[in-house]
C-alpha cells in the first residue's frame, strides 16, 4: 500500500446482495412450513428484520399475525406457530412454556423455530430438558450480516460483548467466523489480513485455514473486491469507546441512540407533537455531508445549506409559467425532501446543544481531555466525585471512572474504595455486581492489583501463565491485564501537540473526532500496521497491549498488481465500534486513498458498553 | 493331529493359523466385513477375524442339535451376510443378517425323503427365498409356503437337476440337468433367457455365473474334475483343462478360479479393450494408440492415424476409450502406454475436462499398489470402488463381499498397507503411528480419524490416539475420543476446535459420565468449557452454578451469587438472609469492600423497613443518597442527620444532597440555617447556583458576597 498522496477513494463493493440472500434465504424457510402461520420474532431480531424484509413479504408468504416473542401471545386459532428467534436460553424456555400450555390445554399445533444466526447446541439441550425438542422442528436463518450503509456492515449482536469478554463465553466466535467465511465467498479471496485480538487465538487457527482452503478452491481466478482485513477487538483499545463523542453522527447516537442504522426524533427535535423515525445513511444527503463533521462545524454548515436551499427556492421568483412548471416537477420534490431532512438535522443539533449544555457537558470535555493527556488527575478525581455526589448520571458517572482508571492503569487503593463507595450511595448498592464486572473485564480496577489478586484470581492467572505458550486463550486472562495506556499513548502519540488552536474545520489528523484531543488508538494501530504492512517496527506497542498481535498473508497475493482491491480495507470490529471511529477512518481513508469497510458485532458507544457490565436484576 | 485353519492372502502369503480344536466343519465363509464363518455340524458357527483371532459365536437354532447340519451356504444380499443350513432332518432355516441374528425356518417340502439333490439362496424383492430341487422336481421355499415351479421353456425331456448357480446380483439362475442340459434364465423363472447341452453328463463339481455389469454377454462357468466349460447364448462352449483340484469363486464382473498353486481370473474382455486391442481394429481408440506408437518412433505415420480420427471428429471418443482401457488392463506398462496415447491425444483438443484421466492415473496406483503380492489385493478396475473423499468407507458388499479368500483388506484406504501394521503388535504405537503418518503424509482425502477409528476396532486405542494427532481438524478427533472414553481429551480437542457446540457436547457427555466431583474438576482445568457451562447454568440452573463455585472455594462467586439470589428475594427478611450469607462469602473472599458494601446495604435495608412502617411512605429500595434525600424533602432532618451519621455520609455529598433537597422543598429559612451551621465544605457558589435554578434571585443574592471573588464570574 503506496500512500502516494491523496488519491480518489475507491469506490466499496456492492452490499445489497447480503441484502437479497437473507430475503431469499427467509423466504424459503417461510414456504418450509406451508400454509397460513403466526409470526414470534425476538424483539433484537424486529429491526434488522424490518431492513431485509417487511410485513407485505412476509404475509405475501403467508404470515397471519405477527408477534414479539416475549409476551404471552394471546389465544390464536392459527395451527403453525413459527418462531424467528436468536438462539438463546431464556427464549427456548418461552417457546417451551408455549408448547407445553398447549399440551395442557390438548391443543395440536406444528412448531418451527427459526434460528438467526445459526442455532447453538445449548438451545437444543434445553428444548429436550424441557420436554419439547420432539414437538417443534428446527430451522437456521444465516443471517450474519446486515449491510446498514455503503460501508458498514453489522452482524447486530450486542450481547458479543458481555458473552465474550466479561463471560469467557466463546459461542459467538463461529458466527463471526461464518460471517467472515460469507464475505470471503461473496468479496474476497482476502489478500492479507492483520489483527490484534484475543480471539485471534481462535480465530486465526482454524478460520484461516478455513478461509484459505476456501480460497484455494473457489478463489480460482476470482477477482477480489476486499483485498485487506483487519480485525481488532474491543478491549484492545477501551479508552477510545470510553470518551464523549463530538463528531455529528456519535453526538447523535449517544443523544438519540442510532438504532439499526435509524434513530427516532422525538417531539423535542421534529417541532411536533410526534416522533419521526429517520434512516441515518449516505442517501440521506444533508446527513452525509456533516455526519463525519465536529459538531462545532456543523451548525455553520447547515446554516450555510439552507441559505442555498432558500435561495434555490428563491429563484422561482423571477419565473415565468414555462420555467415555473418544470421547476415544480423536477426540482421542488428533492428541495422540498432535502428541506425536511435540513429542518430536521437543524432540529437534532438544538436539541443537542440543549441538552449538552445542561449536563455541563464543557466542563466534562475538559476532565476527560485532562484523563487522556494525564494532566491534574487529582482535579479529575474530585470532579468525577462531585459528579457522582450530585447524581448526574449513573452511566456517565461509571463512564468517567473506568475512563480514569483504564487511563491510569487502575486507580489508587484509596480512589478505588472512595469512589465506589460514593457511587453505591448514589446510585444503589446493587451496583457491587456491576462493579465486579467491570473488574473482570479490567474497566475499573485497582492498582498494583498484583499483590490483592485473589487465591482464585492468582490460580487462573497461573493457569494463564503456564497456557500462555499454547493457544489457548482465557477471557479471565484480562485479570492480569494492565492497560498501559500512558505509555502507548506516549509511543504512538496519540496526544497531538499543536501550536495555537486545533483546526476543526481542516483537520490535520484524525484526532478531530475528539476535538483534536487525542486520536483513537484503535485506527491509530489500524493507520500504522498498514502504512508497515506489518507489524515491523511496533513491537513495544505490541508488547504493551499484551501481544496477540498477527498477521496472515496469501504467499501469493504478495506481488499482485495494486489493483483497486487493494486499496479496500475491511476493519472488523468485534465487541463493536463506535461512530467516532468510523469517522476516524473514514479520514484517514480520504487522507490515503483507501476504502474502509466496517465489519462489527454491533455499533457501541459508552452507554451501550457500560450497560452490557451491569448486572439486570433477576 | 488336529486339523489346521489357515488364512491366506489372494497372492497366497500365510496371513495366520490356528490348530483347529472346535467340532466338526460343515462349511467355511466370508463375511461382507471379512469375517470368517465356520459353521459346525451342531449349529454352531464361530467367528474369526482375518488374523484368526476369535470374535464371536451364534448358533443357528436347537433343532441342528440332533439332526445336524448337512449342508450350509453363506450368501450376501443388501441386508449384509446371511447364512442357510440344511439340516439332517431336510429343512432349511436362515438367517439373513448375522449381525442381527433372527433365525428363520422355511416351511417343509412335503414327502421329502432323502436329502435335495441341490438349492439355493435367493433374493428377490429384499425377500429372501429358497429354491431346491429334489429329483425332476424344483420347489420354491418363501416365507409360508412351499410351491413346485417349473422354469419357462424347460424341456420336458430335460431330466433330474443335477446343479443349480445364482448370479452375483441374484438377477439369474442356471440350472444343470443329468442329461447335461443347462437352463439360463431370470431367477424370479419368469423369462429363460438361454440353454445350452453339455456333452459332458456327469454331475458338475461346481457351477457358477460369469458376466460383467451392464453387459448382455451372460454366461455360465461349469466345472468338474479337471474340465472347465464356459456356456452362453451360443451353440458352442469355450473348454479348458484344469491341471489341478479349482475352486470359482463368481465376483462382480468375473470369476476367480483358484487353485493350490495359481490363482486365475476369468471375464469377458470389456468393450473399450476388445475395440482398442482387436486384431485389426479401426476404432478409434486402436487407431489413436498406434498414433501415439508411431510418434514416439518420430515417424510421419503418427499424423496420419491423428488425421484420420480427426477427420472423423472422433478424437474426444478415441481418448475416452484410451483412458478407459487403462483401467482394465492388469500390467502397468500397457496402462502407461494407454494413458500415454490418451494424453497425446488429448493434446490435439482444446477443452478435454482433465478430470477423468488424472482420477484414472489416481486409481490405477491405488490398485497397482494394491495387487503388489505383498499385499495381495487383487481387485478388478470395476471391483474398485469409486473413490470416496469423505473416506466414509465403499461399498464393500457390493463388490467384494462373499469372495471366499482373505485378500480383501482394508477397502477405506488407499494406501492398503495399514491395517497390518496397525496389527503388528510388536512395535510401540508411536512407530506404528509415524510410519503411517509417513506413509500417507498430508494427502487431501486422508481421514486420519477414520484410520484411527480402525485402530481403535482392533482394540489399539493408544495407537489411536497417537494417529488421531495427525487429523488436523479437531472436530474430527472429538467423537471418537469420546467413543474411546477419553472425555477429557476429547473436551480439550473440542476447545481447540472452536466449536462450542462440540464443547457443549462433550461437557454433557461427561456430566452423565463422571460423578459430580470429578465432572466439576475436570471443568475447572478448562476455562472455555467452564465458562460455556457456566453460561448454561446461569440461565438453565441456577443451583449447579452455587454447586460450581463451591467446589472450587470460589468465595468471590459465591457471594456474588447471593447477592443476585436476594433480588429475587420478595421478603425483606429472605433478601437479609441471602445477603446475610453473601457477607460470609466475602469475608472467606478477604474482599472487606464487598463486605462492607454488604453490611450497609443489610442495614439500609432494615432501616428502610422502618422508615417505611414509620412513615408510611416507600423506601425500599432507595439508593442512601435518595432515602436521605426523600426525609429532608419530608422535612425529617433529624433521622436524615442521624443516617448521615450512620453510615458515614462523606460531608461534601451531604451538603449537596442537603441543599438540592431544600431548594426543592421551597424550604430557603432551613437552608439558610444550614449555611450557617458550619463552614460549607463546597464553598457557596452551590447556593447561589442552585437558587437561581429554582428561579429564586432573591435567595441567590443572600450568598453572592460568600463566594470568593475568583469565583464569581
Amino acid at each position: 500500500m503506496a500512500f502516494a498522496g491523496r488519491r480518489d477513494v475507491p469506490e466499496p463493493p456492492d452490499f445489497g446482495i447480503l441484502k437479497r440472500l437473507a430475503r431469499d434465504q427467509l423466504i424459503y424457510l417461510l414456504e418450509q412450513l406451508p400454509g397460513k402461520k403466526d409470526l414470534f420474532i425476538e424483539p433484537d431480531l424486529m429491526s434488522p428484520l424490518d431492513r431485509i424484509a417487511n410485513v407485505s413479504i412476509l404475509k405475501q408468504h403467508e404470515v397471519d399475525k405477527l408477534y414479539k416473542a416475549e409476551t404471552r401471545p394471546p389465544l390464536s386459532a392459527s395451527d403453525q406457530f413459527c418462531f424467528l428467534v436468536r438462539p438463546r436460553v431464556r427464549t427456548m424456555r418461552y417457546i417451551a412454556d408455549i408448547v407445553n400450555a398447549d399440551k395442557m390445554s390438548g391443543r395440536t399445533r406444528k412448531y418451527k423455530i427459526i434460528f438467526s444466526p445459526q442455532k447453538f447446541y445449548a438451545c437444543e439441550m434445553v428444548l429436550e430438558e424441557e420436554g419439547v425438542f420432539g414437538d417443534v422442528t428446527c430451522d437456521e436463518w444465516s443471517f450474519y450480516l446486515l449491510p446498514l450503509d455503503e460501508d458498514i456492515i453489522s452482524m447486530e449482536l450486542p450481547e458479543f460483548f458481555r458473552d465474550y469478554f466479561l463471560e469467557g463465553d466463546h459461542r459467538w466466535i463461529t458466527s463471526v467466523a461464518r460471517a467472515l467465511q460469507l464475505l470471503n465467498s461473496l468479496y474476497g479471496p482476502f489478500g492479507r489480513a492483520y489483527g490484534m485480538a484475543v480471539c485471534q487465538g481462535m480465530m486465526s487457527h482454524e478460520l484461516w485455514r478455513e478461509l484459505e482452503e476456501d480460497g484455494e478452491n473457489d478463489g480460482q481466478g476470482r477477482k477480489p473486491e476486499i483485498s485487506n482485513v483487519f480485525l481488532m477487538d474491543r478491549d484492545t483499545d477501551y479508552v477510545t469507546a470510553l470518551c464523549s463523542q463530538v463528531v455529528y453522527e456519535g453526538l447523535v447516537d449517544d443523544t438519540f441512540r442510532i438504532k439499526c442504522g435509524s434513530v427516532d426524533f422525538g417531539p423535542d427535535v421534529t417541532s411536533s407533537d410526534k416522533s419521526i423515525k429517520v434512516l441515518l445513511n449516505a442517501q440521506d444527503k444533508v446527513f452525509n455531508q456533516i455526519r463525519n463533521e465536529h459538531f462545532s462545524s456543523v451548525f455553520g454548515f447547515l446554516s450555510q445549506k439552507s441559505r442555498n436551499l432558500q435561495a434555490q427556492y428563491d429563484r422561482r421568483r423571477g419565473m415565468d409559467i414555462k420555467q415555473m412548471k418544470n421547476f415544480v416537477s423536477q426540482e421542488l420534490k428533492g428541495l422540498k425532501q432535502e428541506h425536511r431532512l435540513l429542518s430536521l438535522h437543524i432540529g437534532a443539533c438544538e436539541s443537542i446543544m440543549k441538552k449538552k449544555t445542561k449536563q455541563d457537558f464543557q466542563e466534562m470535555i475538559k476532565a476527560e481531555h485532562s484523563l487522556l493527556e494525564g494532566f491534574d488527575i487529582r482535579e479529575s478525581t474530585s470532579f468525577i466525585e462531585e459528579h457522582i455526589d450530585r447524581q448526574v448520571s449513573p452511566i456517565e458517572s461509571l463512564r468517567l471512572m473506568c475512563l480514569l482508571s483504564i487511563t491510569e492503569n487502575g486507580l489508587v487503593p484509596k480512589d478505588y474504595r472512595s469512589l465506589k463507595t460514593q457511587y453505591l450511595q448514589s446510585y444503589g448498592p446493587e451496583h457491587l455486581l456491576t462493579f465486579h464486572n467491570l473488574k473482570r473485564v479490567g474497566l475499573l480496577t485497582e492498582q498494583s492489583a498484583g499483590e490483592t489478586l485473589t487465591a482464585v484470581e492468582s490460580r487462573v492467572s497461573k493457569l494463564v501463565t503456564d497456557r500462555a505458550a499454547g493457544k489457548i486463550t482465557d477471557a479471565f486472562s484480562s485479570l492480569a491485564r494492565k492497560s498501559n495506556f500512558r505509555a502507548i499513548s506516549k509511543k504512538l502519540g496519540l496526544i497531538p501537540r499543536v501550536d495555537g488552536e486545533y483546526n476543526l474545520k481542516v483537520p490535520p489528523d484524525m484526532a478531530y473526532v475528539f476535538s483534536g484531543a487525542y486520536i483513537p488508538l484503535s485506527c491509530k494501530i489500524i493507520e500504522q500496521v498498514l502504512e508497515r504492512r506489518g507489524w515491523l517496527g511496533l513491537e513495544e506497542v505490541v508488547r504493551l497491549l499484551n501481544g496477540n498481535e498477527f498477521s496472515v498473508s496469501d504467499s501469493t497475493g504478495e506481488e499482485t498488481p495494486p489493483g483497486e482491491s487493494q486499496r479496500i480495507v475491511l476493519a472488523i470490529f468485534l465487541g463493536g465500534c463506535t461512530f467516532s471511529e468510523i469517522a476516524a477512518l473514514r479520514f484517514l481513508g480520504k487522507e490515503r486513498g483507501l476504502k474502509f469497510i466496517f465489519l462489527t458485532t454491533a455499533i457501541t458507544n459508552s452507554a451501550r458498553m457500560l450497560e452490557a457490565m451491569i448486572e439486570a436484576k433477576a | 493331529t488336529r486339523p489346521l485353519l489357515e488364512i491366506y492372502s489372494a497372492s497366497g502369503l500365510l496371513l495366520a493359523s490356528l490348530p483347529w480344536k472346535s467340532g466338526q466343519l460343515v462349511q467355511l465363509g466370508w463375511t461382507a466385513s471379512e469375517d470368517l464363518l465356520c459353521i459346525q455340524e451342531d449349529g454352531t458357527v464361530l467367528v474369526y477375524n482375518l488374523f484368526c483371532e476369535f470374535k464371536r459365536h451364534f448358533s443357528m437354532g436347537n433343532e441342528v442339535l440332533q439332526n445336524h447340519v448337512l449342508e450350509a451356504k453363506v450368501f450376501h444380499t443388501e441386508y449384509g451376510t446371511g447364512v442357510a443350513i440344511l439340516t439332517g432332518a431336510h429343512r432349511v432355516s436362515l438367517a439373513t443378517n448375522i449381525e442381527d441374528l433372527k433365525l428363520r425356518r422355511m416351511p417343509e417340502v412335503p414327502g421329502l425323503q432323502k436329502p435335495p439333490s441341490c438349492w439355493a439362496v435367493l433374493s428377490q424383492d429384499r425377500v429372501t427365498i429358497v429354491l431346491l430341487a429334489v429329483g425332476q422336481d424344483l420347489y420354491l421355499l418363501d416365507n409360508t409356503s412351499c410351491s413346485l415351479v417349473t422354469p419357462p421353456g424347460m424341456s420336458p425331456s430335460a431330466g433330474a437337476y443335477l446343479q443349480m448357480a445364482v448370479s452375483f446380483n441374484h438377477r439369474c439362475l442356471a440350472l444343470f440337468t443329468d442329461t447335461g442340459y443347462i437352463w439360463m434364465g431370470l431367477a424370479t423363472l419368469k423369462e429363460k433367457l438361454c440353454e445350452f447341452t453339455s456333452s459332458i453328463r456327469s454331475p458338475p463339481r461346481q457351477m457358477v455365473w460369469c458376466m460383467r455389469p451392464r453387459s448382455r454377454q451372460r454366461a455360465v462357468v461349469v466345472a468338474w474334475d479337471r474340465q472347465l466349460m464356459v456356456a452362453g447364448n451360443s451353440s458352442e462352449c469355450i473348454q479348458f483343462v484344469l491341471d489341478e483340484d479349482s475352486l470359482l469363486v463368481p465376483e462382480l464382473d468375473g470369476v476367480r478360479i483358484l487353485s493350490r498353486s495359481s490363482h486365475e481370473f476369468l471375464q469377458e474382455i470389456p468393450e473399450p479393450s476388445q475395440e482398442i486391442f482387436r486384431i485389426a481394429s479401426m476404432a478409434p481408440g486402436a487407431l489413436l494408440l498406434e498414433a501415439q506408437k508411431e510418434y514416439e518412433k518420430e515417424s510421419q505415420k503418427a499424423d496420419e492415424y491423428l488425421r484420420e480420427i480427426k477427420e472423423q471428429k472422433l478424437l474426444p471418443e478415441a481418448v475416452r476409450q484410451c483412458i478407459e482401457a487403462a483401467g482394465y488392463e492388469h500390467e502397468p506398462d500397457t496402462q502407461k502406454s494407454l494413458l500415454r496415447a490418451a494424453s497425446f491425444g488429448k493434446c490435439f483438443l482444446d477443452k478435454f475436462p482433465p478430470e477423468s484421466f488424472v482420477r484414472m492415473c489416481q486409481d490405477l496406483r491405488v490398485l497397482n499398489a494394491i495387487r503388489d503380492y505383498q499385499i495381495g489385493v487383487p481387485l478388478t478396475f470395476t471391483q474398485y470402488p469409486p473413490w470416496d473423499p469423505g473416506g466414509v468407507g465403499w461399498p464393500q458388499q457390493q463388490t467384494w463381499g462373499g469372495s471366499a479368500w482373505g485378500w480383501g483388506l482394508c477397502w477405506d484406504l488407499p494406501a492398503p498397507s495399514l491395517p497390518p501394521q496397525v496389527q503388528q503388535k510388536d512395535k510401540s504405537d508411536e512407530e506404528v503411528a509415524q510410519a503411517i503418518n509417513q506413509k500417507l503424509g498430508d494427502t487431501p482425502g486422508i481421514s486420519y480419524s477414520e484410520i484411527a477409528a480402525r485402530a481403535y476396532d482392533c482394540g489399539r486405542t493408544e495407537l489411536a490416539i497417537k494417529l488421531l494427532e495427525y487429523e488436523p481438524r479437531s472436530g474430527e478427533q472429538v467423537p471418537l475420543l469420546l467413543k474411546m472414553k477419553r472425555s477429557k481429551l476429547a473436551l480439550s480437542k473440542a476447545i481447540e476446535s472452536g466449536d462450542t457446540d462440540l464443547v457443549y457436547t462433550v461437557v454433557l457427555h461427561l456430566k452423565n459420565e463422571l460423578t459430580r466431583g470429578t465432572f466439576f474438576m475436570t471443568l475447572q482445568n478448562q476455562p472455555v468449557a467452564l465458562s460455556l457451562y457456566r453460561q448454561f447454568c446461569k440461565h438453565q440452573e441456577r443451583e449447579t452454578l452455587k454447586d460450581l463455585y463451591n467446589q472450587d472455594d470460589n468465595h468471590q462467586e459465591l457471594g456474588n451469587f447471593h447477592v443476585h439470589s436476594s433480588y429475587s428475594e420478595k421478603r425483606i427478611e429472605g433478601r437479609v438472609g441471602a445477603l446475610q450469607n453473601a457477607l460470609d462469602e466475602f469475608y472467606k473472599a478477604k474482599n472487606e469492600f464487598a463486605a462492607k458494601a454488604t453490611e450497609d446495604q443489610i442495614k439500609l435495608l432494615r432501616l428502610q423497613r422502618h422508615l417505611q412502617e414509620d412513615l408510611n411512605r416507600p423506601y425500599l429500595d432507595l439508593s442512601l443518597h435518595d432515602t436521605v434525600s426523600n426525609l429532608i424533602l419530608e422535612g425529617h432532618h433529624k433521622r436524615a442527620e442521624q443516617l448521615y451519621r450512620d453510615f458515614k455520609i462523606p460531608d461534601k455529598r451531604y451538603w449537596w444532597l442537603k441543599i438540592s433537597a431544600l431548594a426543592t422543598r421551597g424550604d430557603w429559612e432551613e437552608m439558610e440555617k444550614f449555611s450557617r451551621s458550619k463552614k460549607s465544605p463546597i464553598g457557596y457558589w452551590p447556593f447561589v447556583e442552585i437558587s437561581v435554578k429554582h428561579h429564586n434571585r432573591y435567595e441567590a443574592k443572600k450568598y453572592a458576597p460568600r463566594v470568593p471573588p475568583e469565583q464569581r464570574v
